[in-house]
């Protein structure tokens, strides 16, 4: 994997610059003339290294297939690594960015915490905030300059709590990680499966540092539901179903169902033919059937060592879309809140399909695909059956 | 929810039984060269990255794998035994535990780079998979074979300790590393076979592990903690110490998890506490 | 194990030359030069001064340890419970509604001091390992229970709306970082004061006894728990300031404080400047943030790699942490001067 970011010895010239102007407290005008500068920060390092991966390496090649100009002002794309770990990184990273970089966006955002603590920081310093992974829902409500090009849990819930109720299952056990989006997916699941006259028999929450899922599923076996739902965090998703596999859950008549986290497109390969027939809903699929998404699996794959995109990679692809629009249309020298205005009610096709901005808060509507795992040219893919249009980011 | 004891029980003693595999070595170290070494962790992966590496790219079978991710590891710990570990000795505690995790840094981006920051997979065998009906309860076949293989290397580990002239040195050394070099054992000899045996029982830990503990690059941190249990609440220096306390880890995290989910790991670090004040050195240790 | 209390005694950096009579209390030359730079870096690196505050804050964190590791020998893996406790002492009133910063951070230290003298009686008995797992296994435990109360803490999500009022009703805390920087500098000193009273009195010195022989302090009438006690609690507010200093300026309160990764990220940094001097754990947070700084800004995917490489060769050739190995420098430089006299 290449890399490219701004070489520190620059910055360490900028220090001592910096000393000639004592006092000069820092200002965040941005500069007109020079390059239109992206920070882009990511746990690259770490237990969600794996996130860091899949959206650097998208962002990439949106700039390798859109240009690196947007009207004629270059773009430069500053990545640094927060290491997901500790939210006051995170936030410094973004004050430095704002400070010494001069960014004009900031982006990336692996965990809610991170891009939480980040919010106050785009309010003061008026610079659009693009959350492209982090998707607890609450998030765009914590400063006028946050957009969403990610998703939110509520959103991708809501549909397979609505198919499960609808295909005769009639009791379901969740197991959802025990963090914001895990507290989501749990809410949003019991309350529409609930609605539809489902039964909940039984809710146990994961710790996010879990070594093993065994204990946890036997439980869910043993509570003899018609089907298991299951939220975990990216990269969690194999262990999931080594032990669904290893513990004879689909023998015993349980159906295996869940956000598309899952079947995470990233390991689906690695978990091979035990996930066939999981069923899950979400907002994209390496499989999805679109022209844009064929070029866009067929480019990453290609520009990546064979690694298959995943939903994380798309939130990276599209947020890159967004700030690219968005610059074009309020021109390259424009504000903070010229930017975010721009993005506001933005609407294109991304390989994922269909997707807007919404106006008012900031985040993703868009499509979300109930999905089943099959097997094409010996590999498992996320194959797309039916979709619901137009999702809002929080069901009401 | 009685009738489940069986089943959480078995699963307890198979997970305790990684946990065992794994860390006896991190216990023999303590022990025998008195060197806390957190970078044992990362001799586990050694022997996972092995056994992916050869199922992937030389397609071998799973359980072909295991003895080169023993081998990997064991030589990996000699290696590093012979010409950086045993420069510290005699350092403080302090000294040694910022050498190791300073290698577990390393391990992790070492390992980023080659493999890529996702869980690997790992392949087993059709007769390893699924589970198992004895006397009406279903056994993981793959737990099944765990526990019988770490059987087997307890025997293996206690017939070398007790009835062999190296483990005789081996216990002569821990007892009194000084007046056994005085005796005419070459201690330093015996520590570097020591050290890469239990690098390479880590290796073998790290293999079998994958399909219960996962593999990605941080695994050496991920599961130090855990490890670091097994040495302090066993007693360092003991394999029985460290048996019996990877058993009572293993049971009471899988018993938790299943009983009382709600707590979440809560009960394993209460015990831990609860142990370590009751017996401050160790459920087996040599000193009170 | 061969010899248990020469193990312990290993495990604990010791000076040759510890003088058994009270430490001088004159400010050396080169401590001011020290301070004087942390002054310096404020005008020198005005782009960097968030990163700056958060090592002035690391550093009071790692003195706190400094008094318990270096000084009384109490190796602790769980130090971020009293940092924790702290910070969400600080978060919490100013999510309430107190947002004055300098009684939040009394809060904050008396936070940590009762979580502190509540858990010291469980940390001053037993060895080196027992230490470090009961140590771990509090942090450990406070982690979970801020994780279950997420209706007060946020829960994992972390704590946000935490809104500062201005610092002595004149500064706010401003997004380069100027206010906290010297917030923070100023706490740190004005701690690294006390620290340095205690080290240097008779209290002081007795620890050292007990860090040296913990078997023949009784004998000289030094009651040994209730020294540890006392220092520990001290330690412990000093860490509950360092949090609540974190949660004022961060303005936000992440599960993390609680982490295994703080604490055992906080060990490495003290033990990497030189346990038991002080100036050790404050000289270790600077390197180690620093090329944690230029390292992830090199290479944000494989900084860790080089990060790693510097521990392994500054144990191999600076025992002792740097402080260690200069000590040893001037040691050596002065006997050779002796020599050729």
């Amino acid at each position: 994997m290449t890399t490219h970011h701004r070489i520190p010895r620059r910055r360490v010239l900028q220090g001592l610059a910096g000393a000639a102007a004592l006092g000069a407290l820092p200002r965040f005008a941005h500069a007109q003339a020079g390059p239109f500068r992206i920070g882009l920060i990511l746990p690259m390092t770490g237990p969600f290294a794996s996130t860091g991966k899949q959206v650097s390496a998208a962002c990439r090649l949106y700039m390798q297939r859109a240009g690196d100009a947007i009207a004629g002002r270059k773009v430069e794309l500053i990545l640094k690594d927060d290491t997901g770990l500790a939210p006051e990184t995170t936030k410094r990273i973004a004050q430095e960015m704002l400070v010494q970089d001069k960014v004009n966006v900031l982006a990336g955002f692996g965990l809610t915490p991170l891009a939480l603590a980040t919010a106050p920081v785009a309010t003061e310093a008026k610079v659009p905030m693009i959350v492209m992974c982090a998707a607890t829902a609450i998030i765009p409500q914590r400063s006028p300059f946050i957009v969403r090009s990610g998703f939110t849990l509520p959103q991708v819930t809501g549909p397979i709590a609505d198919w499960a109720a609808k295909n005769r299952i009639r009791r379901v056990f969740t197991m959802v990680t025990d963090y914001g989006p895990g507290l989501d997916a749990e809410k949003t699941f019991h309350a529409r499966f609930r609605a539809a006259g489902g039964e909940i028999a039984e809710a146990v929450r994961t710790p996010l540092r879990n070594p093993d899922y065994g204990p946890f599923l036997q439980r869910a076996k043993d509570a003899k539901p018609d089907a298991l739902f299951v939220f975990v965090p990216s990269g969690e998703g194999l262990a999931v179903m080594k032990q669904f596999d290893e513990r004879g859950l689909k023998q015993a008549g349980i159906r295996l169902i869940g956000t598309g986290d899952v079947t995470d497109d990233d390991l689906l390969e690695s978990m091979g033919p035990p996930a066939v027939g999981v069923i899950t809903s979400f907002h994209y699929s390496a499989a999805h059937e679109s022209p844009e998404n064929r070029a866009y699996v067929e480019s990453f794959m290609k520009a990546n060592n064979g690694m298959r995109p995943n939903f994380h990679s798309v939130g990276g692809y599209d947020g890159m879309h967004l700030i690219y629009e968005a610059a074009k249309k309020a021109g390259p020298g424009a504000s903070g809140e010229q930017l975010v205005e721009a993005m506001k009610g933005m609407r294109w096709t991304s390989p994922r399909g269909p997707m807007t901005i919404d106006p008012q808060a900031r985040d993703v509507v868009q499509t979300v695909y109930l999905r089943e795992v099959k097997m094409a040219n010996g590999k498992p893919w996320n194959v797309e059956f039916d979709k619901f249009e137009n999702v809002k980011p929080v069901e009401g | 929810m009685i009738g489940n004891l069986a089943g959480v029980l078995f699963d307890g003693i198979a997970y305790g039984s990684l946990l065992f595999v794994i860390s006896i070595g991190l216990s023999v170290t303590m022990g025998l060269m008195n060197f806390v070494n957190l970078a044992h962790g990362a001799f586990a992966m050694v022997g996972g990255y092995a056994c992916v590496l050869l199922m992937t790219r030389a397609g071998l079978p799973f359980l072909a794998t295991l003895p080169v991710a023993f081998a990997a590891a064991a030589l990996a710990g000699i290696v590093l035994e012979r010409t950086l570990y045993q420069r510290l000795y005699k350092a403080t505690h302090l000294d040694q535990v910022m050498f190791s995790i300073g290698l577990v840094f390393m391990a992790v981006a070492a390992t980023t780079y080659f493999f890529g920051p996702s869980q690997q997979p790992v392949r087993l065998p059709d007769f390893l998979r699924g589970q198992v009906q004895v006397a009406g309860l279903g056994l993981g076949a793959y737990r099944l074979f765990l526990i019988a293989v770490v059987a087997l290397v307890t025997v293996a580990l206690h017939l070398t300790m007790t009835r062999t002239r190296f483990g005789a040195q081996v216990r002569a050394a821990v007892d009194n590393a000084v007046a056994a070099a005085g005796l005419g054992i070459d201690v330093h000899r015996v520590f570097g076979v020591t050290f890469a045996l239990g690098s390479g029982l880590a290796g073998l830990g790290g293999g079998l592990g994958i399909d219960v503990l996962g593999l990605d690059p941080t695994f050496p941190l991920k599961y130090m903690v855990y490890f670091l249990l097994v040495v302090a609440i066993g007693g360092a220096g003991t394999i029985k110490g460290g048996l019996v306390a990877a058993m009572i880890l293993g049971i009471c995290d899988v018993a938790g998890k299943y009983y009382v989910p709600q707590v979440g790991s809560f009960i394993i670090y209460f015990l831990m506490v609860v142990l370590m004040i009751a017996f401050p050195a160790g459920l087996y240790g040599r000193r009170a | 194990m061969s010899g248990g209390a020469a193990a312990a005694g290993r495990a604990l950096p010791g000076r040759p030359d510890d003088a058994p009579a009270l430490p001088s209390d004159r400010w050396r030359a080169l401590e001011i030069a020290f301070w004087l730079l942390v002054v310096a870096a404020f005008f020198v690196f005005p782009q960097h001064r968030v990163l700056g505050s958060q090592i002035l804050i690391t550093g009071l964190f790692a003195l706190s340890l400094d008094l318990i590791l270096g000084y009384a020998g109490i190796v602790s893996l769980g130090h971020a419970a009293y940092f924790g406790m702290g910070a969400y002492t600080a978060g919490l009133l100013a999510v309430h509604g107190w947002g004055e910063p300098l009684s939040g951070l009394l809060a904050a230290g008396l936070a940590g001091a009762i979580a502190g003298y509540a858990t010291s009686f469980l940390v001053v008995r037993g060895a080196d390992l027992a230490r470090l797992m009961v140590t771990l296994g509090i942090g450990l435990m406070l982690y979970e229970a801020a994780n279950q109360l997420g209706s007060i803490t946020g829960g994992a999500d972390g704590l946000s709306g935490v809104a500062m009022w201005k610092v002595l009703g004149l500064w706010s805390f401003d997004l380069a970082g100027t206010t906290a920087y010297v917030y923070s500098a100023v706490v740190l000193f004005l701690l690294f004061v006390v620290a340095r009273r205690i080290v240097a009195s008779p209290f002081g010195l007795s620890l050292r006894g007990v860090r040296e022989n913990v078997k023949r302090m009784p004998a000289i009438g030094a009651p040994v728990a209730r020294r540890l006690v006392a220092i520990y609690t001290v330690s412990a507010a000093m860490a509950g300031v360092a949090g609540g200093v974190l949660a004022q300026t961060t303005q936000f309160v992440g599960l993390d404080v609680f982490g295994f990764p703080r604490s055992a990220d906080l060990m490495i940094m003290l033990v990497l400047g030189g346990a038991g001097r002080l100036y050790g754990g404050l000289l270790g947070a600077a390197v180690f943030m620093i090329a944690h700084h230029l390292l992830s800004d090199l290479n944000p995917i494989y900084w860790q790699f080089w990060l790693g490489l510097l521990l392994v060769v500054v144990v191999l050739f600076a025992r002792g942490g740097i402080l260690g190995a200069a000590d040893t420098l001037v040691r050596r430089a002065a006997a050779r001067r002796a020599r050729t006299r």
